[in-house]
């Protein structure tokens, strides 16, 4: 089906639908909520298996050691045409490999952010640090290779730790749980930097976070799977078989509200997009106290990034 | 070869139109259900604004057998009002959702009428005589000194105009969370069922200071909610059975005698998605916006975004007949999304024989589905072709490519212009249209 708007665009529309029918008469229609939220979940499908695909195109064309250069942050997204959207990623028994890591990633409450906008190839000349973070991918019990490291982690070529970087990139290893983070504006903070518990290595791999410019290999995601809400404080995204067991810092605390006065903010929109872990959870997802839990070991933020704010109330939880 | 002419195709004539004529249309005036009562003598309206209109058609005149008696403004009254629901700070709109008649069992009529969260049960009855001669009392109700009467009489009934009056006989409230969407009155009489976004409870007529939940799918946790309630209805004959439909695009059929919560359907109507159809819209368009059982019971109808379909109870894997109403729009879901097209909710109804089913459609569109010879037409409800007894020309929707003469494009449609509710006579070919503020009311043509 041919749909004139692309995937951020449908996102915004729909955001745009929650946050108003909180003013309209008669209430909260349950209902056309979760029709919306089910149109908000595809259009994340799609929009992240469109920066899959390109950040796989980049790793072929970068096998080794050279730094992968994730898209530039480009808020707003650049004028280039929506991408061309074909039929939705499907189940994995259908779809080739990218498409299904894509799934992999959409059912992940892994999902911490994903990058703005889909940069045109022209820009991966940009340096390192300003390239905004790409998405990261869950770790998968059935990454392929007997030799390979359980651990699934992408690494942006940036300055880690640099608190002066404008980049967006947070790098999570799934083995020694490390996240590592270089803040712009409203997005995480380093969590577990601060904490030692995070800090320390998973057994047998003693390996720091990694060195800038360093490259992990990455794996094809799980199948896809069930869309089921993502409890808070509830450890790993549920179904990842045999994975080292991961909760990411709890994500719903951390985003800054929804500004309806600027709905063409795509990095708000970027960030909100993760909010939207499997399906109706995140709408109805609370608004967090401080966010500040301990979730496997890991300790998230004491500055307790804000509340939804006002959109994600539009789900009345009875 | 759609609708005209042959033998035993109905000619649809226009026969009346109600409502306020000039566009503007005053948001209070929309009509939000439509419904005829068993006998197909009164046919009832509501509106957005809380209000019930009830016309009665008039007895066939020897005179004019050429066509039926039309149906005139019987009774008007306000069923239900604004309120707000202090405690959650929510406005209770007092738009009428859904009209459903009891059957007659005196002189007086009733009928179930229910906005978001209250039913109410309304006794509509005539008054064509009054009391005249009291000694104690005027004519005009002063009273009388005593002292001055000298002689008595007997007060006898003499004629007056027809005065119809409704009243509201029970009132069930508080029992709904959500929004109630369907009611459904029993085949004993006695009972009916209301459904809400999560649950279905199950109330006596007599009874309102309770009543029995018996489906409730609201997940402990409602970040785990995945599907709605979207219609509701009792089997016509089995008192014990009922139906309901998803926005998941599935049906239920439970037993009551089952268990005290009919959790657990009994059967599971489902048909497999087309994996070739996925797009972002596929959940809303496959939400089911309307089940009706068939009148013999056999089959039931239901309605999603682009079709109809008719089930067989006995066959859980697959609708036995599926009609398309405007496949045109498919290419167009995403304009339909953002215009908030896409989640109206058309309803659908069976003739008195279960042989043809009628649904509405955008422009002031109608589809009929003959089911026996697979046959469908498209008519128009428009004040253009109000002469009556004047035959209506079939419509044809223009998909693409080169439009023909008399061919609507796709993009020409006007989308606010939606027939939502429709009502067919439940013995004759009368049929009622609503469009957004106007009630058409169509026959066939009698020879």
């Amino acid at each position: 089906m041919e749909c004139t708007l692309d995937a951020q665009s449908l996102i915004s529309i729909s955001l745009r639908k929650i946050h108003s029918s909180r003013t309209q008469r008669g209430g909260i229609k349950l209902h056309k909520n979760l029709l919306v939220s089910y149109v908000l979940r595809n259009a994340r499908q799609l929009y992240l298996s469109e920066r899959y695909a390109e950040l796989y195109r980049r790793q072929q064309h970068y096998p080794d050691g050279a730094p992968l250069l994730a898209m530039p942050a480009c808020p707003p997204p650049p004028a280039a045409s929506p991408p061309e959207l074909g039929a939705l990623p499907l189940p994995p028994d259908a779809q080739d490999r990218e498409a299904r890591s894509c799934s992999a990633v959409r059912g992940g409450a892994e999902l911490l952010e994903v990058p703005v906008c889909a940069a045109p190839p022209e820009l991966q000349q940009r340096a390192p640090c300003r390239d905004s973070s790409p998405a990261f991918y869950r770790a998968s019990s059935t990454a392929p290779g007997p030799g390979s490291p359980p651990g699934l982690l992408y690494a942006a070529g940036c300055d880690f730790g640099a608190p002066h970087c404008s980049s967006r990139t947070t790098v999570l290893d799934l083995d020694t749980h490390v996240v590592t983070t270089v803040e712009n504006g409203y997005l995480h903070q380093d969590c577990c930097s601060q904490c030692p518990c995070c800090c320390q290595p998973a057994a047998g791999l003693a390996s720091p976070p990694p060195a800038p410019g360093t490259k992990r290999k990455y794996y094809p995601g799980q199948e896809e799977e069930e869309e089921e809400g993502v409890e808070e404080g509830e450890p790993g995204g549920g179904g990842v078989a045999g994975g080292p067991p991961f909760a990411p810092c709890t994500k719903r605390a951390r985003f800054e509200e929804y500004s309806a006065e600027h709905p063409q903010d795509s990095s708000n929109i970027s960030n909100l997009i993760s909010i939207f872990g499997s399906g109706f959870t995140g709408l109805v997802s609370r608004q967090q106290a401080d966010s500040e839990q301990p979730l496997n070991g890991q300790l998230c933020s004491k500055q307790a990034l804000a509340s939804l704010g006002a959109w994600t109330r539009a789900i009345v939880a009875f | 070869f759609p609708g005209a002419g042959g033998g035993n195709d109905i000619q649809w004539c226009f026969s009346q139109v109600k409502g306020a004529v000039d566009d503007d249309v005053a948001e209070a005036d929309i009509i939000s259900t439509v419904e005829f009562n068993h006998s197909g003598e009164l046919l009832a309206t509501g509106d957005k604004g809380g209000r019930v209109v009830i016309f009665q058609q008039e007895q066939e005149n020897k005179t004019q057998s050429h066509s039926r008696g039309e149906y005139n403004v019987y009774s008007t009254f306000q069923s239900h009002e604004p309120e707000f629901d202090y405690l959650k700070s929510l406005e209770i709109e007092e738009k009428i959702n859904k009209i459903r008649w009891l059957p007659q069992k005196n002189a007086a009529q009733f009928l179930l009428s229910t906005n978001d969260k209250t039913i109410k049960l309304w006794k509509i009855s005539e008054r064509d005589k009054r009391p005249e001669g009291y000694n104690l009392k005027e004519e005009d109700g002063r009273y009388r000194d005593p002292t001055t009467v000298t002689t008595l009489r007997v007060p006898v009934f003499r004629p007056m105009d027809l005065m119809v009056e409704a009243s509201p006989r029970r009132i069930f409230a508080n029992a709904h969370t959500y929004h109630i969407n369907s009611i459904s009155i029993n085949s004993d009489y006695e009972t009916y069922l209301s459904a809400d976004d999560l649950r279905i409870n199950l109330w006596h007529l007599e009874i309102t200071d309770r009543s029995f939940n018996i489906v409730d799918i609201k997940p402990a946790n409602m970040e785990e909610l995945t599907e709605v309630i979207t219609a509701a209805e009792f089997h016509p004959n089995s008192c014990n059975t009922f139906v309901y439909s998803s926005s998941k695009g599935t049906i239920r059929l439970c037993d009551m005698r089952a268990s005290a919560l009919c959790d657990r359907h009994s059967k599971l109507f489902e048909e497999p998605e087309d994996p070739s159809n996925r797009s972002f819209f596929s959940e809303i368009i496959s939400s089911i916006s309307d089940v009706k059982f068939s009148h013999s019971g056999r089959y039931m109808m239901t309605r999603d975004y682009l079709s109809v379909k008719i089930w067989d109870l006995n066959m859980e894997n697959r609708p036995v007949e599926t009609y398309q109403v405007h496949e045109y729009l498919r290419s167009k879901l995403c304009s339909l999304y953002e215009n908030d097209c896409i989640f109206d909710k058309f309803e659908c109804c069976w003739n008195g024989s279960d042989s043809i089913v009628m649904t509405g459609s955008y422009n002031n569109f109608f589809r009929m589905f003959d089911r026996n010879t697979k046959r469908d037409i498209t008519l128009e409800a428009s004040r253009e072709n109000n002469k009556p007894r004047t035959v209506l020309k079939p419509r044809k929707v223009c998909a693409s490519g080169k439009r023909k003469k008399d061919e609507i494009s796709v993009d020409s449609l006007d989308f606010n212009k939606k027939i939502l509710h429709t009502a067919w006579h439940p013995k004759e070919n009368i049929i009622a249209v609503a469009t957004t503020n106007n009630l058409y009311i169509f026959q066939d043509k009698m020879n």
